[in-house]
């Protein structure tokens, strides 16, 4: 190699490389979690490992296993995520992310990951995030403040019920939360796959976690890209409360609201009118 | 010296043999070879919940902390479709699993006809593993089973795990109940191994027995064992305990021994450190059992299940499984000791064992392995042995590669060099004439060579 060649060829080694390491937004994205710092870079071999074969190299939800799962798996380029702390239509906040890897989706086929290290899951967040436009343009949103939980009574509990009459909760899951709603069978998220609304009566965690703020989360927010709205606009604090506390006595737990409701309904189940198009909630 | 074939072939130990000989390691010229174990990997489990090989296994066999608490949770990934009822009709729980090979058997000092001689023996060709029929999954939400039907080579048929496992009770991960025939909880498993050939597929520390112990006295902690395990983990398995009563058989079914129990315990805890491929983990381990030295006797035969007069052996040692970005390093420390009645001499026969396991997980197709473990005879069992007779140095090297990674099947191109160099004493692979040396001091060397098609579907 003459010493013109050399020099043509550091040359253009050296701009190749500026030119990739600066423009590639892998080498850039970062994910922050508590005081854990995630890389893009770190991330990518894990999520070929650990995530690719649903959701697709890229990030499609194309991989060799989606055809075979339903519900199918994220795409991560809509930039479009259903468990968020933050308002609907804005991004998931990092922690969000980082939490649903740990936990999985209970209803889907995404694992809890937990026993990966913290860093290996904050590594794959930061990769993620590389995948959509969005999270370059998105304004942050600031997460939801949740206000103290009140105890829970039979009057919260008999409001709840109210305002899941009132709300129309009861067209997708059902009058008795068995996921049974006149609209139930007709559901379709963003992409046009059905879907189908939450059973309370055979689920003891939801897809977004498991405790009352948990509960109170997903209907504040909404579930981006499925059905499931926000009701942040029309619901206030209480009123939401309420609703989680109702909610409560839908599923199979032994929890503290279920033992109230089944006392007063002992006593005055009589008094209540059936949900449904005809109910009046009380 | 006890000529290694003949203490195998006596009778109670050639029944254990047979139930305990491995289906896709090559077959070799004597029972030795039951000491190698046949590794695990379960395409089924992938194909249950759509995901990769590489999400439960560091490389496959060998699992990741993914697997490790995907099967301390009883093979359940902890969503809604860990119960077969959510399965398609068609979903069947079965993998298969054989390897065809060329391979390479090189051992030095082995005695031959006419005695007293000796020569070096190779040993060539093409050649075929058996197959491992792996069925494992739920019976139900929280009810686990495993079955693991083999088939050699040669024909044979053996049955190499059966059990079911209640998990979590109480709804609690710190209490699972299995019950059946089932591997130890081995921190290093033999039995989701990348090892695969005669001299590098096995570990001394797991089933060496010095010279001189008494013929119905066989043991491997790499053996799977029949009896009951209590164990618990955290639940991300990080902290891990298991508590084991066995039967003191080895494995083998049939109550062949007596009315004695072995004890197995286990208790590892990893930490999340550093950036590597899986958290730090650290382990101890400890096995206390017992062999009959007496036997009810027909026709001067023993009576299978009449054992008595039972005399104790101890296993113990301290393990590990370190991350350093892609490279794995699993060291191993142990000791040994045997009652001098299941030495068959005067003295308690002891030795230490100590190795190195270092994996180069370059992608998920592509691993680099090594290993170096030696054995230190301390006490044996005869005062007129030579000290070091019996003592083992082993070395391997190894290269797998997986040309795809899915969640359909898999198959890996192995390339795998080992080497052992015992002294006085057969290699425990078997290969050669599976005779100790003439000379107790005699280094006997032997290699494997080994290039394989390891697959699974």
């Amino acid at each position: 190699m003459n010493p013109h060649t050399r020099w043509i060829s550091v040359v253009t080694a050296c701009g190749a490389a500026l030119l990739l390491g600066g423009a590639t937004p892998l080498a850039a994205q970062e994910a922050h979690v508590g005081n854990l710092t995630g890389h893009a870079a770190a991330g990518k071999p894990l999520y070929t490992r650990y995530c690719a074969g649903c959701h697709g190299d890229e990030g499609d939800a194309l991989g060799e296993n989606a055809q075979w799962i339903d519900p199918k798996p994220r795409d991560f380029t809509a930039g479009v995520f259903k468990c968020r702390s933050t308002a609907s239509g804005s991004m998931p906040t990092d922690q969000d992310l980082y939490n649903s890897v740990t936990r999985g989706f209970v209803t889907t086929n995404m694992p809890p990951w937990v026993a990966l290290t913290p860093q290996n899951r904050v590594d794959l967040v930061a990769y993620v995030k590389t995948f959509s436009p969005r999270w370059r343009n998105a304004k942050s949103a600031a997460p939801l403040t949740i206000p103290p939980e009140p105890a829970p009574n039979i009057q919260g509990i008999l409001h709840g019920r109210e305002l899941f009459q009132h709300l129309e909760c009861w067209k997708c899951h059902g009058p008795a939360g068995h996921g049974d709603g006149p609209s139930a069978h007709d559901l379709t998220d963003s992409k046009d796959n059905p879907t189908r609304p939450y059973n309370f009566q055979t689920g003891t965690r939801f897809m977004c976690g498991e405790t009352n703020q948990d509960l109170y989360r997903i209907f504040m927010t909404g579930l981006d890209g499925s059905p499931m709205p926000s009701f942040a606009d029309q619901l206030q604090p209480a009123e939401a409360w309420d609703l989680v506390h109702f909610l409560r006595t839908l599923q199979p737990l032994q929890t503290r609201e279920a033992a109230i409701w089944r006392e007063w309904v002992a006593t005055h189940g009589r008094e209540l009118k059936p949900i449904g198009p005809e109910g009046g909630g009380r | 010296m006890v000529p290694r074939f003949v203490k195998a072939a006596a009778p109670v130990a050639m029944m254990m043999c047979a139930a305990m000989k491995p289906s896709h390691i090559p077959a070799a010229v004597t029972s030795y070879e039951a000491h190698y174990a046949s590794a695990r990997l379960i395409p089924a489990f992938a194909r249950k919940y759509g995901l990769r090989c590489s999400a439960c296994h560091t490389i496959w066999p060998e699992l990741n902390a993914f697997g490790q608490r995907f099967k301390d949770n009883g093979y359940q990934l902890g969503n809604d479709r860990d119960s077969p009822i959510w399965q398609s009709n068609s979903y069947w729980p079965i993998s298969m699993r054989t390897t065809p090979q060329f391979h390479m058997e090189n051992t030095t000092h082995q005695p031959i006809d006419p005695s007293p001689s000796e020569a070096t023996i190779t040993q060539t060709g093409f050649d075929l593993s058996g197959v491992d029929f792996l069925l494992l999954g739920t019976l139900h939400k929280n009810i686990t089973f495993g079955l693991v039907p083999t088939l050699d080579a040669d024909g044979t048929t053996g049955l190499e795990a059966a059990f079911v496992r209640f998990d979590n009770l109480g709804s609690s991960p710190w209490a699972n109940l299995k019950v059946g025939k089932f591997e130890l909880d081995n921190l290093l498993s033999e039995k989701r191994f990348t090892w695969l050939s005669n001299n590098g597929g096995f570990l001394y520390a797991y089933h060496y027995q010095p010279a001189g112990s008494v013929d119905n006295y066989t043991f491997g902690l790499g053996d799977n064992q029949i009896g009951a395990e209590f164990s618990g983990h955290s639940i991300n398995s990080y902290t891990r305990y298991s508590v084991a009563l066995l039967a003191t058989d080895d494995g083998e079914a049939g109550l062949t021994s007596g009315k004695g129990v072995d004890a197995m315990m286990t208790l590892s805890q990893a930490f999340a450190v550093g950036s590597g491929l899986g958290p730090q983990r650290v382990g101890v381990f400890g096995y206390l059992g017992q062999r009959p030295t007496a036997f009810e006797t027909i026709g001067g035969n023993p009576i299978p299940g009449t054992g008595s007069a039972f005399e104790s052996f101890v296993r113990v040692g301290a393990t590990a499984q370190l991350w350093f970005g892609n490279l794995e390093l699993l060291p191993l420390v142990s000791h040994a000791s045997d009652n001098a009645a299941l030495g068959g001499s005067t003295q308690k026969p002891a030795w230490n064992t100590a190795l190195l396991e270092a994996h180069y997980v370059a992608h998920p197709r592509l691993l680099l392995q090594t290993r170096y473990e030696m054995l230190r005879m301390s006490t044996q069992a005869d005062p007129a042995t030579p000290k070091t007779f019996g003592d083992a140095d082993a070395m391997v090297f190894g290269v797998r590669y997986y040309p795809f990674m899915h969640s359909r099947a898999g198959m890996a191109l192995h390339g795998e060099f080992a080497m052992t160099k015992t002294t006085g004493m057969a290699p425990l692979s078997g290969d050669g004439s599976g005779v100790d040396a003439l000379d107790p001091a005699t280094k006997v060397w032997s290699r494997s060579l080994l290039l394989a098609f390891d697959f699974a579907f």
